[in-house]
């Protein structure tokens, strides 16, 4: 049941986030906010026009958009809603879960190399280091939930986070903080990656996908959306306690992602992008917090014992 | 034999008949110009070419850092004579500019010139072909590649090519290829009489810079023609000069904060522009300020309710923009993107031969405000405002610095208002063959205007020098070792015009 009604909001939502985004930058800025739809508006009309392809591109560069975009569909169905399993649930999910969305990226990048222009392998190769950058943290912080809990599926790991109150309140400020930037990294936002820029020489995602047009530009946002609030709906796992009643688990899940969004543009308000030679650094800095999670586990769980 | 008795020296705004510049053999005019120039005090405003009767004539103009004099010297030679000059670019790099300009408008060949390529498209001179096939450098190596942007850009600014051979995401190599905005505006102030179309010329020669100039063209032309402004007429120019200042240098803030993804700052400071650009539209009736400067004249008088207007604004305005410039330059994020971004030394900024804010905030004191006053700068004692890093930070914190200062002088200026005549048109009479010179200082920096008359006493050639012509080079150089990523906030923090330089 949760499943269903949780698909159903994360399709409306990621509709919203960026609407959302943009209205809270132009809030905090004292400009007049855009319509909240106004990014759906822009995508229904890039799907009315035509695609271009550059001459000098083959047909992995057509492909790249539609494996990226289903790629993150997929996804979508692995994760779980608050106590219910995603659509698709098995022993080690969340291994395939990372893999399914970095195979979409892999496309992504190999798309972008295709175009043989000097910007995209520029903005393929950023994208690809950061992301690589940040594997570590995700891996280290879903591998000491699954020490914690013994399940290695999303679904349990999430469940039996619930149970063990005591843990929770170690494991989970921590986990949200490091997911919270793993989603700004994975989806180019600040303070790796400033999505506003014009300017193509400090792009990171925008300069990647500069060649494509249309429908594929639009699927490339679309899926770019979905990917904010699969992530939102991680973080919100970490939040809402399964056990209560659907009604609540669905108005918290609205309002975390809301307050989700905010945050994000609050955050791409007040400060400035890092430079982009500091960026490793600070995506590694996830991985140092996940190392501290990962111990901190061992030593609980009695497989590390400390003399 | 000294360079103090061996030139013509002139103050900044006045004219000289043209035999009394000394000229000299081309061997001696390199020596004497080489000893001017080794002189740390000294700076080539202007060095061009010129034709007249069959001759080429060459005039250079080198001002004092520290003395309100200009030097001026000539050679001349034959037109159909193919000799090549020995070139000074060697001993002073400053001057690669000015030789590859002559060497492109009437083919003077230029021995052992280490750059000599061409500077703009060259349709209306001797060379048609030069910028068709352009000589980038290169580096052979699989390590490297090259990066190629423009001349069409994302943004909405002008044209130009920027070669970059970059290591992996460092850069070790810009070679910057400008000349698409060539409109030939030197020959037009020649080709068109009435002063109006000259100074609506003057107007657009940089858009940005649209008091910088017109004001260097009227100061010039009353300088030629012997009429003295009265206190209004420099009064306004004055106040105009110093708006403009205000105006460009806080768009520029709000356009670094964009550069660094600082939306906060990009809005306050964006915002902020907006007064002081209607001030503009309220006086003169345009925003840009287009209409305001006329020689001997003024269309729209300043009065004293316009005074008590503008000194409201700034009040407004002052309150806001302390604010966000407190905060820009305490902000963390904001300080490790301009923090040693984009440095140029001392040294540097003086071989290549920088102007203005670029020279300013590498330790140089060019301000032609103090150096060479001109309208009512020469009663006031302007202090030049030095940085010392010369990086993206102190560019930045240049802008703010002038800003403050300019609104102290404009609060100074406008407590006395001088009274305005009604505006009527002089019949401005220019003297036959005299060579004319006028210095001001835009809000980029030094802008030179030169005009030659002939012996009718009509204009024979008007010489244009915009403070992009001497920094673009230095954009080129401070990017050198900088991450790729970051050109575009050094790009902004020199903000250089394309239309200036290619005239």
């Amino acid at each position: 049941m949760m499943t269903v009604i949780g698909i159903i909001l994360t399709l409306i939502l990621s509709v919203l986030f960026p609407g959302i985004i943009a209205i809270t930058k132009a809030k905090v800025s004292g400009r007049k906010p855009p319509f909240i739809l106004q990014p759906l508006f822009d995508i229904l009309r890039l799907f009315r026009k035509t695609t271009i392809y550059s001459t000098t591109t083959s047909f992995i560069f057509q492909l790249a958009p539609l494996v990226y975009f289903a790629s993150v569909v997929i996804a979508l169905l692995f994760i779980p809603f608050f106590g219910d399993t995603g659509v698709f649930s098995f022993e080690g999910d969340f291994v395939f879960f990372a893999y399914l969305l970095a195979f979409g990226k892999f496309f992504m990048i190999i798309g972008a190399m295709d175009t043989g222009s000097s910007f995209e392998g520029m903005g393929a190769n950023r994208e690809a280091f950061y992301s690589l950058l940040v594997e570590p943290a995700y891996f280290l912080l879903m591998g000491s939930l699954a020490l914690l809990s013994n399940y290695i599926s999303f679904a349990g790991l999430f469940s039996a986070l619930h149970f063990n109150t005591d843990l929770a309140y170690l494991v989970i400020p921590v986990s949200v903080y490091v997911f919270l930037f793993i989603t700004m990294i994975e989806n180019s936002r600040m303070p790796v990656d400033d999505p506003k820029t014009h300017l193509e020489l400090t792009m990171v995602h925008e300069v990647m996908v500069l060649d494509n047009s249309a429908f594929d530009l639009a699927l490339i946002h679309i899926a770019g959306w979905l990917k904010f609030v699969i992530y939102g709906t991680l973080i919100a796992n970490f939040l809402i306690n399964g056990q209560e009643s659907t009604l609540i688990k669905s108005l918290e899940f609205v309002g975390i992602n809301i307050l989700f969004a905010v945050l994000i543009g609050v955050v791409e308000s007040f400060r400035a992008r890092n430079k982009l030679a500091k960026n490793p650094q600070w995506i590694i800095m996830l991985s140092a917090l996940a190392i501290i999670v990962f111990i901190t586990t061992l030593i609980i769980t009695s497989k590390l014992i400390l003399n | 034999m000294t360079s103090s008795e061996t030139t013509y020296k002139i103050r900044n705004n006045q004219s000289v008949p043209l035999d009394r510049i000394p000229t000299y053999d081309y061997s001696e005019f390199r020596v004497l110009m080489i000893d001017l120039l080794k002189n740390g005090e000294n700076h080539c405003v202007n060095y061009f070419a010129y034709q007249c009767n069959n001759r080429l004539q060459f005039i250079a103009c080198v001002a004092s850092d520290s003395k309100a004099i200009i030097h001026l010297l000539a050679h001349e030679m034959d037109l159909s004579a193919t000799v090549a000059l020995q070139s000074l670019t060697a001993d002073i790099p400053a001057l690669h500019l000015f030789e590859r300009e002559i060497h492109e408008n009437f083919g003077i060949a230029f021995t052992a010139h280490p750059w000599l390529k061409p500077v703009r498209f060259a349709h209306n001179r001797k060379n048609k072909t030069a910028i068709n096939d352009y000589p980038f450098y290169s580096i052979k190596s699989e390590e490297l590649h090259e990066v190629g942007v423009g001349p069409i850009h994302a943004g909405i600014i002008e044209p130009g090519h920027f070669r970059f051979i970059c290591n992996g995401e460092n850069v070790l190599h810009l070679e910057i290829q400008l000349g698409w905005q060539h409109r030939g505006i030197e020959e037009l102030f020649v080709q068109k009489k009435k002063i109006l179309e000259r100074s609506t010329l003057a107007e657009n020669i940089a858009g940005d810079t649209c008091i910088g100039h017109s004001t260097a063209f009227v100061n010039l032309w009353e300088g030629l023609c012997n009429y003295v402004p009265d206190e209004s007429l420099e009064f306004a120019r004055t106040i105009a000069s110093e708006l403009e200042r205000i105006a460009i240098h806080t768009g520029d803030l709000s356009a670094i904060c964009a550069d660094i993804a600082y939306q906060l700052g990009n809005a306050v400071f964006g915002r902020l522009r907006t007064p002081i650009v209607n001030f503009f539209q309220e006086w003169g009736g345009n925003r840009l300020a287009k209409g305001l400067i006329r020689a001997g004249k003024i269309n729209y008088p300043f009065t004293p309710e316009l005074a008590t207007r503008l000194l409201e604004i700034l009040k407004v305005y002052e309150i806001d923009f302390d604010e966000i410039s407190a905060k820009l330059f305490n902000l963390p994020s904001a300080l490790n993107r301009m923090e040693n971004i984009g440095e140029i030394s001392p040294k540097e900024a003086y071989i290549i031969g920088t102007v203005g804010m670029v020279a300013r905030t590498s330790g140089l004191n060019r301000d032609i405000r103090s150096s060479h006053p001109y309208n009512l700068y020469q009663k006031m004692d302007h202090q030049p405002i030095i940085k010392q890093t010369g990086d993206v930070h102190a560019r930045a914190e240049l802008r703010v610095d002038e800003i403050k200062q300019s609104i102290a002088y404009l609060r100074q200026l406008l407590n006395k208002v001088p009274a305005s005549k009604q505006p009527e048109d002089h019949q401005f009479v220019s003297p036959a063959n005299s060579f004319a010179i006028s210095l001001t200082e835009g809000w980029r920096g030094e802008i030179c205007h030169c005009a030659i008359t002939d012996d009718k006493g009509e204009l024979l050639a008007y010489k244009i020098k915009d403070p992009s012509h001497h920094n673009w080079m230095a954009l080129a150089q401070v990017v050198r070792k900088n991450e790729i990523s970051d050109f575009p906030i050094c790009n902004k923090s020199f903000n250089l015009s394309y239309c200036g330089h290619d005239l």
